[in-house]
């Protein structure tokens, strides 16, 4: 289906993200702080509360690439597509317990960054470096992703050329160069109104028009199995199917907060029971997420036929909506784009400042040095990210975008085991990283970078999963067994036990024994140059 | 003990009971049209949060 210019749609559309970008830069003036320090300009100064972290992280997390991909899924596949679901629950529990100890470890040693974490827990520049480039690696095509969603919708309004997306990337540019993280978070908020509006209307009114949820469900449960070449189903019925839809919502749960934009959302809480807090309230974006994935299944009844897969929502909406409302539901889905994407550069920013520049080029750099670079690595990300949308075709960025979740997963054992024990070999890490990092990429490769699963057959039984999941296996076996083959690791631990207990908890917690500080007790060495 | 880390033990339940799809991957029982696939799966959104909330009230050691 060909889109021809819809006036109405477009004029509610440019309006709304005229009164964002404006709530973006006057954001440089909310809860103000010196924004010529990265810690202000990268993290909000460590000072958002519940409330504000709840917009933050949900508008972060749920991206507006997962408001066209996912229910583009289910459209293709059927249930399938539906584990986003699952997965959007299982992140919360995993975060309840880890992130906290990340927050009170960062906070007393200052880092900004998941390497910045592993480089003092572990003592290893090398292992620093590898966790940083992967998060690097794993955020740029995440950014380029977004920029795709609002291509799509510009694209669904009739708009061509690549002038409106370069539009969007100056105003994204700017007023995250003026206003750093309070930009994106002031920002989240009207994205959560127009999205909850957007996605509430839509799954009352289209229903209606369309005999109710039953008559939905019925006429796509006809639909899917006649989908060529691969036909889809309503249940995930045969073993293959279960383990895929099980392994991709686990794999995908375990890997959400190793990505760098979730921790920089995070670690700007003003305390580890504000993280508590939201680990219990954000699930509500993950029902509206779950909603979201059935829109699939309403392209699907209303006899939707687009020429991609991504326009399964935005045709829908044209066919169901009055334009203005279109225009709205568009403008959400922009916006929706804007704010992780801000996130995300200033989360690649970070680690490109804390992690490469102050590591490899000025070691002694100031702190508003390190403002000054981050602002403008922040903008070479985007237009990175831009230049890649424009040149190559859009496969490319959600290629890669699968990989970058296969990568982040294999910093694992070194960012979130690393948070609980000190018991891995730095050297293992690496190995093992390599190793998983390898092997997830062979596999992604060997199925063409489609479906994300692969099959892996061991003893004599076979086993289909998500590609990062066999990867990280490996990358745990590897950096297991090498621990207990190479000598002791002797390199300094600089995090005590106490630094993973927030102060509130230290009063009252006695250390725990499992945490046995012995690497810090010997004497310090000069720090260890891998 | 101001302490009770084994409530954490809890946050296993929403892993047991979405992880394991033999659990769910049927049609029946319906309910408002929806298959019991997805409304299973939509349930454990409030379950887990409320058991995530539980967790929160009962392991958090400060009086804020």
């Amino acid at each position: 289906m060909s889109h021809p210019t819809d006036a109405t749609a477009l004029v509610v559309f440019i309006a709304l993200l005229a009164f964002v970008t404006v709530l973006g830069f006057i954001a440089a003036r909310w809860r103000r702080g010196n924004l010529a320090e990265l810690n202000e300009w990268g993290l909000g100064g460590k000072r958002f509360g519940s409330v504000v972290t709840w917009f933050l992280l949900g508008g972060d997390l749920y991206t507006a690439y997962t408001f066209i991909a996912v229910p583009a899924l289910v459209f293709g596949v059927g249930a399938v597509g539906f584990f986003a679901l699952p997965y959007t629950i299982l992140i919360y529990p995993l975060a309840f317990l880890a992130l906290p100890r990340l927050w009170s470890v960062a906070h007393r040693r200052g880092y900004v960054t998941p390497a910045d974490f592993v480089r003092g827990r572990f003592g290893s520049r090398s292992l620093a470096t590898a966790v940083a480039a992967t998060g690097l690696l794993a955020t740029m095509p995440y950014i380029a992703l977004q920029l795709v969603g609002i291509q799509v919708v510009l694209q669904a309004m009739g708009v061509q050329g690549d002038w409106p997306l370069v539009i969007a990337f100056v105003i994204l540019a700017a007023y995250t160069y003026n206003s750093g993280l309070r930009a994106p978070a002031l920002i989240a908020i009207v994205k959560d109104a127009l999205i909850y509006i957007t996605i509430i209307v839509a799954v009352i009114y289209i229903p209606s028009k369309l005999g109710g949820f039953g008559a939905i469900f019925d006429k796509a449960g006809a639909a899917l199995p006649k989908h060529t070449p691969k036909p889809g189903s309503l249940i995930p019925s045969g073993v293959d199917a279960q383990t895929t839809y099980a392994s991709l919502a686990f794999g995908s749960a375990l890997a959400l907060f190793l990505y760098p934009h979730a921790i920089t959302g995070s670690l700007s809480s003003r305390s580890p029971n504000v993280i508590r807090r939201n680990a219990a309230v954000l699930p509500a974006y993950s029902f509206l997420l779950g909603l979201i994935a059935l829109l699939g299944y309403m392209a699907i009844a209303a006899g939707i036929k687009p020429s991609n897969p991504n326009f399964a929502v935005p045709d829908l909406f044209i066919q169901q909506f009055p334009s203005w409302f279109t225009g709205f539901a568009f403008a959400a889905i922009a916006i929706g784009a804007l704010v992780p994407a801000a996130v995300m550069s200033i989360a690649a920013a970070n680690l490109f400042t804390r992690n490469v520049w102050r590591e490899f080029v000025r070691p002694d750099c100031s702190d508003a040095e390190q403002a000054r670079v981050a602002k403008l690595a922040s903008l070479f990300v985007k237009l990175g990210a831009l230049i890649f949308v424009i040149v190559l075709p859009t496969e490319y960025a959600i290629d890669l975008q699968l990989l970058g979740g296969v990568w982040i997963l294999q910093t694992l054992p070194s960012v979130a085991l690393g948070l609980y024990t000190r018991w891995f070999n730095r050297v293992a890490l690496l190995v093992g990283w390599a190793a998983g990092m390898t092997w997830g990429t062979i596999l992604a490769a060997d199925a063409s970078f489609k479906g994300s699963v692969s099959t892996v057959h061991l003893f004599g039984g076979h086993l289909t999963a998500y590609w990062g999941l066999f990867a990280i296996v490996l990358n745990l076996v590897v950096s297991t067994v090498l621990t207990l083959v190479l000598p002791r690791d002797r390199a300094v631990d600089e995090t005590t036990p106490e630094d993973y207990v927030s102060e509130e908890e230290a009063q009252i917690l006695p250390a725990s024994p499992e945490e046995e500080p012995r690497f810090t007790r010997e004497p310090r060495p000069a720090r260890t140059r891998n | 003990m101001a302490r009770h880390r084994g409530w954490r033990l809890l946050l296993i339940l929403p892993f047991i009971g979405l992880l394991y799809p033999p659990l769910y991957a049927t049609d029946s029982p319906e309910l408002f049209g929806f298959p019991f696939f997805y409304w299973y799966q939509f349930v454990w959104v409030p379950v887990a949060a409320l058991i995530t909330w539980f967790v929160y009230r009962r392991t958090r050691s400060d009086r804020s």
